[in-house]
């Protein structure tokens, strides 16, 4: 393994008539580089097999998709992953329009430098705030000065703030890669802006907004703190088809995230927190490779 | 308002309506001027929520400093905020804040900037494929989960380690933020050494550097910048990570040792969001408008660094 990736016979790789300090310096270092390197995959594996060990054995289809009841003495977490899915459309259904809009404006339409400048500190600063002080201004802003109250759709609206960054910039990224060609073509033929961003801008970068929707659900599924104080920890399931959708403004529960921190923290049963773990953990890989797969296709093209 | 464009494009052999189009685009195609006015609405709203975030952090953060007093309130060393005679000093919580992401910092950067080494330079590119993945995945998950191994695992060790009466303590949150930093580190300290022009490394093993000396003494200061982004970008993570410390950290309002319960910036406002009332609760606002100040001069540095970064 001592060796530079390309090439095995590069002299530089041996310490054979160095003087003492170069040869203590060089192999010092690459130990410290194993060592490093050991301790990181060793803590990989350790966390990985570590939940998986804790959390399968609970696991089961049962925990999965029934509602917890305490005289039928079923633990479930049902309601918690519908919960997920709702925040999560509610989100993307608001932040959708807006992060591709925004991002649209940057890289179509803007044309004063600093005012680009300026938004885009914007959401750097936006990215960068931690989510306690969304779940403040959450709180502040959607919960009681817009009187919402703790419900799903507070909590979708402090959400849909906190992933707009992510949002706009996948977006932007790949507006960035579509060719000029293509935009001088279409205005070319005589289209307007509108049409031309309709018909050929958005087409061509679609793969980014996908992926920019697949990293904002990430956040969303991973987000606790927001939602624990936006959304509330009820572990009941939602009935929307029998109270109408309006009951959606009213709801609040506890998504998975949440779910986990009231198994570990309120109820200490915490093999049922880590069967939580190991879901959130799945979600996450799935997650992960839908992006990697969406970034391949968007660097193909 | 489609059909309205259609409407408009659909006879082209309509001399009066191709004339106009000419003319310029407003008059014309109204849906054009509409959507531009609703791009340029879009594009204003990450700058609206950032002054509607600092405005209502502000207005709602400002009352009860003003009646604790911007001393007592900054370096009173006692947070006592539903005893009779409450107290609001976030002396302790601000120092744990530093301590802890400072603790944070030394344990994971090394390591990280050190495994980015190894991914980029040193390991095979089959083996660094293999683990790259899995650093993600690392990066992805939620940061409850890493409270809920710590509080399983790192409490009772250093509980048993250290003989303590219980191992919810500043050490216990640091070793659980170091972890948290290290995947978004890593990546990026790779991500900047894999940005380095090949011929630099070249020109310097011909002229006789070894590989741990060029990787040391070349990549790295090329890439010094990005890396340093990192670091800040670790800062930023740290600071402001509130529920996996919430699980690990005791949460008690004390000066910060490290074998004793501690309570963070970020936690002090998570304990007592959900119950607070008056006072107490304007005082958590205060606590967020502080913290909101600490992170803002982060992303003006993480800004800097990247913005140099760019220009080079």
């Amino acid at each position: 393994m001592a060796n530079i990736k390309k090439n095995p016979q590069e002299p530089g790789s041996t310490v054979q008539g160095l003087s003492a300090s170069r040869k203590v310096y060089n192999v010092g270092l690459r130990a410290l580089i194993y060592i490093a390197a050991g301790l990181v995959v060793a803590l990989l594996v350790f966390l990985l097999g570590y939940i998986l060990y804790r959390g399968l054995p609970n696991l089961s289809w049962q925990f999965l998709t029934a509602e917890e009841s305490v005289l039928k003495d079923i633990q479930g977490i049902g309601p918690a992953i519908l919960n997920t899915l709702y925040v999560i459309l509610a989100t993307l259904i608001v932040v959708l329009p807006l992060g591709v809009g925004s991002a649209i404006y940057l890289t179509e339409y803007a044309t004063n430098r600093r005012l680009v400048a300026a938004i885009e500190f914007a959401t750097e600063t936006l990215a960068g705030i931690p989510s306690i002080i969304y779940a403040l201004v959450g709180v502040l802003v959607f919960a009681e000065s817009l009187r919402l109250g703790k419900t799903l759709i507070a909590g979708a609206f402090t959400l849909v703030i906190m992933v707009l960054p992510t949002v706009i910039r996948t977006t932007q990224e790949s507006l960035k890669t579509v060719p000029q060609s293509y935009r001088e073509g279409s205005l070319g033929l005589g289209s307007g802006k509108w049409h031309m961003i309709r018909t050929v801008v958005l087409p061509s970068s679609i793969d980014g907004i996908v992926t920019g929707c697949i990293l904002a659900i990430g956040r969303i599924v991973g987000e606790s703190a927001v939602l624990l104080y936006t959304v509330g920890m009820s572990m009941q399931m939602q009935d929307f088809f029998r109270n109408g959708l309006e009951s959606f403004f009213s709801a609040s529960g506890s998504t998975l995230s949440v779910a986990l921190y009231v198994y570990a923290k309120v109820r200490a049963d915490f093999d049922l927190a880590f069967s939580v773990a190991v879901v959130l953990i799945v979600i996450t890989l799935v997650i992960n490779l839908a992006a990697s797969l969406a970034g391949k296709k968007l660097k193909k093209s | 308002m489609l059909m309205n464009e259609r409407s408009l494009r659909g006879s082209p052999a309509d001399p009066a309506q191709k004339a106009p189009r000419r003319k310029g685009k407003a008059g014309v195609r109204p849906l054009e001027s509409v959507m531009q006015m609703i791009f340029f609405l879009c594009g204003f709203i990450a700058i609206a929520f950032v002054l509607v975030i600092t405005i209502y952090l502000i207005i709602s953060g400002l009352p009860a400093i003003r009646e604790i007093g911007l001393v007592e309130f900054l370096f009173g060393q006692e947070w006592a905020s539903t005893a009779k005679e409450p107290k609001f000093g976030i002396l302790p919580m601000i120092l744990t804040s530093v301590y802890g992401t400072a603790g944070a910092i030394v344990i994971g950067v090394p390591i990280g900037f050190l495994m980015a080494v190894f991914l980029s330079k040193v390991a095979p590119r089959r083996m660094a494929n293999l683990i790259r993945p899995v650093v993600d995945l690392l990066a992805g998950i939620p940061s409850i989960v890493y409270g809920l191994v710590g509080l399983m695992v790192l409490v009772p060790l250093i509980r048993e380690t250290f003989n303590t009466a219980a191992g919810e303590s500043l050490l216990a949150a640091i070793v659980v933020l170091a972890i948290m930093i290290l995947p978004s580190i890593i990546s990026v300290s790779e991500t900047a050494l894999n940005a380095v022009p090949k011929e630099y490394e070249e020109a310097s093993l011909a002229l006789g550097a070894t590989d741990i000396e060029t990787y040391f003494r070349v990549s790295a200061p090329a890439a010094k910048s990005g890396i340093a982004a990192a670091v800040v970008l670790g800062v930023g993570r740290a600071i402001g990570e509130a529920m996996a410390i919430m699980m690990v950290a005791g949460n008690v309002a004390n000066m910060p040792d490290l074998l004793s319960s501690v309570r963070f910036l970020t936690t002090g406002i998570a304990v007592e969001l959900a119950y607070s009332s008056g006072l107490q609760r304007q005082a958590l606002f205060s606590i967020g408008l502080v913290l909101f100040l600490f992170i803002m001069c982060i992303n003006v540095i993480l800004n800097v660094f990247l913005k140099r970064d760019k220009e080079d």
